[in-house]
């Protein structure tokens, strides 16, 4: 990992009336890696990740993505960059089919019969959702429309995805799927996955960011991170790696 | 399915107006004629409003702006230039222009619903306080008077580009708006099934997943806010030379409000829906003027009540769900998600 | 001298007018989210009540301050039973339902009334300001208006109804939970703007004498006068008011009346521009 990284923030602060909701975070991913962000409710996390995708303006900072200070940018030029964004909320093209919303992701960097290839390759081989191809994203259920927004993100072919709590609401073999879907994902793209299920970052971490308080707690491996004193006591005294949610 | 096309509401479009041309002027005197000229000639008008706000999700209480403007347009270049061909074009560069300073205001300003209401309204109120307060021989463009509320008489009918002595007859006048609406309509479907209108569409739909995937909807409600305005400069060109005369009226909220009505009644996110609300529509006015008893406000204020709470999506996607056997389904608020109006994707196709 | 307060006074009867056209719709904007483009015809109506109120014999104060705000109050309640009631968070569509009943209301009152202007001649003569004359109903204008930002103030500050709308406007959701019912709040919400609208109505009856079309001079100025304020009632409109009726009246000073209508239309759409949220959406928030 030579390379310069792919996100970069620097002494990255926002703050809002007298809370500093994130305070001074140097941060940075590499081509490749998959980083998990994990931290109890107001831990500035879901804050961090707005900064990242341009909804939240910093009070003082960068953030650099590819290289490229992203200040003043607007959404769609932030996503032209390379990023593939995945909101809490499932945002789909509710009236559209489902080949149609990934159509429309693809589309945006490949003419149109490549979008149509791109599409299809995506519904089939890479989110497992063929037979549903045709179906409205309105009709499909709680999970395949996480699945399907998976699919929008993957079809851009973004360099990086970053993700806000992709197992939200999921139980047993949904969030297994979700899981290896990201591992597979994690092959062509970087990625940044905000959760808080403990469950599921097990699943699939490999470097954890612990916030705390709008600041960096630990930044390690994710044993090392699981182990660690401090982030048993930020999660107020929970025990950790049983059942979900330790940050709720 | 993206890449499979239908192309039969193009074919019906054809032979539809086809046979409108030939077969009408040999049954219907030249009276008749006039009269199915400015059904056709609203059509368009209807057109301009249900591809801006039915697919575009732009919903525009002022959309008669560029109507009028277009109507001003011709009646100012005709009567300057003598040969009609520039004044035709400038119906739709004009009514463009505006649409795309004004476009560029509200959608780079990101303004939307209830705002973009207010402003359109205002601007079609600020056209029409202007345009009526024009009587003064001062006030004129080149040689022609704006007259104020009375407006631009003896406007001169349209000439074959070329042939400033060829201008067109009842007859031909009317084919001309029966062909402008059938390639309007043709036009307009392309551009839907067409990858920009796709993309158009889906930004209605969820603007922020679009400005996601890198789409930047500004720049595509700009561009459809654009082509809305030329047609509705076009159809304002086609109303002039069928009166021969303009006034502030085209400017009027009454006007505005009349093209909604049409695309409501029609229903919104289909393009067959408006051409037949409005039809339908202004034939009723016209019985209604007929009879003389029924003030027409009344008729036109109820229709739009009853059709908002009990026919929310309009007479096109109800009769075309009934005929498939399904009941109609609420249609979604358009404004708690930023649109204009919601439509179905197999709606999108009616 | 005596012309400059001449001025001053057109300027400030002219913001006290827009006020009183615009109140009734920012209170049920500020509180429901709805826009009610009938606004300009419950003017109407309330113009119509007075009149003939007066004319049956009734003294013209009653007129104007009990029977035309009584009468749209009552007209706001059927109109939310059956319309707005059936449209609640569809925001688009309530504006189209409110556009048709406009219409229906010119209608109605064609009918009714046919299409000549009606008119009652102004109770209150000239008063002499110096060597200048001005009519002493503007000071009345100016009365009422401040009487009615006072009573709204007092309604939302002091009262237990102030305290559940407020609430709602906050969050719908939460008062519901409190044991409020929000249709019962949003139903008085709707027929205290309609009476509003009303009283405006009925006051500026003299004025501007009547026809069914009244409304149209009305209700885009008090449309973008609400959304041009933003959400907070009262702060919202008194601010918007006195930008765009000063606008008005020192640029029809300057031109034409017709000049003055343009430029104030022109600087609510500036303003809009540059404040998308309207003047409280920046400054003020959290007001009534």
């Amino acid at each position: 990992m030579t390379n310069p990284p792919l996100v970069e923030t620097r002494e990255l602060s926002v703050h809002f009336g007298g809370l500093k909701a994130v305070n001074h975070v140097n941060f940075s991913v590499c081509d490749g890696e998959l980083r998990c962000l994990i931290g109890p409710n107001g831990a500035g996390k879901t804050t961090f990740f707005r900064l990242l995708t341009g909804v939240h303006a910093p009070t003082s900072g960068t953030v650099k993505i590819n290289g490229r200070s992203i200040a003043g940018l607007q959404t769609h030029q932030i996503a032209k960059l390379g990023v593939g964004i995945k909101t809490q909320i499932p945002s789909l093209f509710d009236n559209l089919s489902v080949h149609e919303n990934i159509w429309l992701s693809a589309r945006r960097n490949h003419g149109r019969a490549a979008a149509n290839q791109i599409a299809d390759r995506v519904i089939t081989e890479e989110v497992g959702l063929g037979e549903y191809a045709n179906t409205e994203a309105s009709k499909l259920s709680h999970g395949q429309r996480q699945w399907v927004e998976l699919g929008v993100v993957l079809a851009q072919r973004p360099k990086l995805i970053l993700l806000d709590e992709p197992a939200a609401g999921m139980t047993g073999s949904d969030m297994e799927k979700t899981a290896e879907l990201i591992k597979r994902i994690n092959r062509s793209s970087a990625m940044i996955v905000v959760e808080h299920d403990m469950e599921f970052i097990k699943r699939i971490a490999k470097t954890v960011t612990v916030f705390n308080r709008g600041e960096v707690l630990v930044e390690s491996d994710v044993d090392t991170v699981l182990a660690d004193e401090r982030v048993r006591e930020v999660y107020l005294g929970k025990r950790m790696g049983q059942r979900h949610d330790i940050g709720a | 399915m993206i890449g499979s096309r239908n192309y039969w509401p193009i074919a019906a479009a054809v032979i539809a107006a086809l046979s409108a041309i030939v077969v009408l002027p040999a049954i219907y005197d030249e009276y008749s004629l006039l009269q199915l000229t400015i059904y056709a000639i609203l059509s368009v008008l209807a057109l301009s409003l249900a591809f801006i706000w039915g697919y575009g999700g732009i919903l525009s209480f002022g959309h008669a702006v560029f109507f009028g403007l277009g109507a001003y347009s011709y009646a100012i270049g005709a009567i300057n230039f003598g040969e009609t061909t520039i004044a035709l074009l400038l119906s739709m560069v004009i009514p463009g222009l505006f649409a795309a300073a004004l476009g560029y205001f509200l959608f780079y300003g990101r303004i939307s619903d209830v705002y973009l209401g207010a402003i359109t309204l205002t601007v079609t109120l600020i056209f029409f306080n202007l345009a009526s307060s024009t009587s003064g021989p001062e006030y004129r463009v080149g040689r022609v008077p704006l007259g104020g509320f009375n407006g631009i008489p003896s406007i001169p009918q349209l000439n074959v580009p070329g042939f400033p002595d060829w201008t067109l007859s009842t007859t031909e006048l009317f084919a001309l708006s029966v062909a402008t609406l059938a390639l309007v309509y043709i036009g307009l479907r392309l551009l839907i099934n067409s990858d920009f209108g796709r993309i158009v569409v889906a930004i209605k739909e969820n603007e922020v997943r679009a400005e996601l995937l890198g789409y930047d909807a500004r720049k595509y409600k700009l561009v459809t806010f654009v082509i809305g305005g030329a047609i509705a400069g076009l159809a304002g060109c086609l109303f002039a030379n069928w009166g021969g005369f303009t006034s502030p009226a085209v400017f009027a909220l009454g006007q505005s409000v009349q093209i909604i009505i049409w695309v409501v009644v029609g229903g919104v996110g289909t393009l067959a829906g408006p051409v037949i609300g409005c039809v339908l529509i202004q034939w009723l006015t016209n019985s209604l003027a007929s009879l003389n008893t029924v003030n027409n406000n009344l008729i036109m204020g109820g229709i739009l009540v009853v059709v908002v709470l009990m026919l929310p999506q309009g007479l096109v996607p109800t009769i075309a769900r009934l005929a498939r056997g399904r009941r109609p389904v609420q249609r979604l608020d358009a404004a708690t998600k930023g649109l204009g109006g919601a439509s179905t994707k197999s709606e999108a196709r009616a | 001298m005596d012309y400059l307060i001449a001025v001053g006074l057109e300027v400030v009867s002219g913001i006290a007018s827009l006020v009183l056209i615009s109140i009734g719709l920012a209170v049920v904007f500020g509180m429901m989210k709805v826009i009610n483009l009938a606004h300009g015809e419950f003017l109407m109506m309330g113009g119509y009540a007075t009149i003939t109120a007066a004319n049956a014999g009734v003294n013209i104060w009653v007129s104007i301050l009990l029977i035309a705000p009584l009468v749209v109050g009552l007209i706001g309640l059927i109109v939310e039973r059956f319309v707005i009631r059936r449209l609640y968070g569809r925001v688009i569509d309530t504006m189209l339902a409110t556009w048709g009943l406009s219409l229906l209301f010119i209608g109605l009152a064609t009918t009714v009334f046919g299409n000549t202007t009606a008119g009652i001649s102004s109770p209150l003569g000239p008063v002499n300001i110096g060597h200048v004359g001005v009519s002493a109903y503007k000071f009345f204008i100016v009365a009422v208006a401040l009487a009615v930002i006072v009573a709204l103030y007092s309604l939302f500050k002091l009262s237990r109804f102030g305290l559940v709308a407020r609430a709602t406007m906050q969050n719908a959701a939460m008062s519901s939970a409190l044991g409020v019912e929000p249709p019962r709040v949003y139903a008085a919400t709707f027929a205290i703007g309609s009476a509003l609208a009303g009283l405006a109505g009925g006051v500026l009856a003299p004025i501007t004498g009547v026809v069914p079309s009244l409304g149209a001079a009305f209700v885009a100025k008090a449309f973008i006068t609400v959304i041009g304020g933003g959400s907070t009632v009262l702060v919202g409109t008194l601010s918007a008011s006195g930008i765009f009726a000063t606008v008005n009246q020192l640029a029809s000073f300057a031109t034409t009346p017709v000049i003055g209508e343009v430029a104030l239309l022109g600087s609510a759409i500036i303003l809009l521009r540059l404040l998308p949220h309207g003047i409280t959406g920046r400054f003020f928030k959290g007001r009534i």
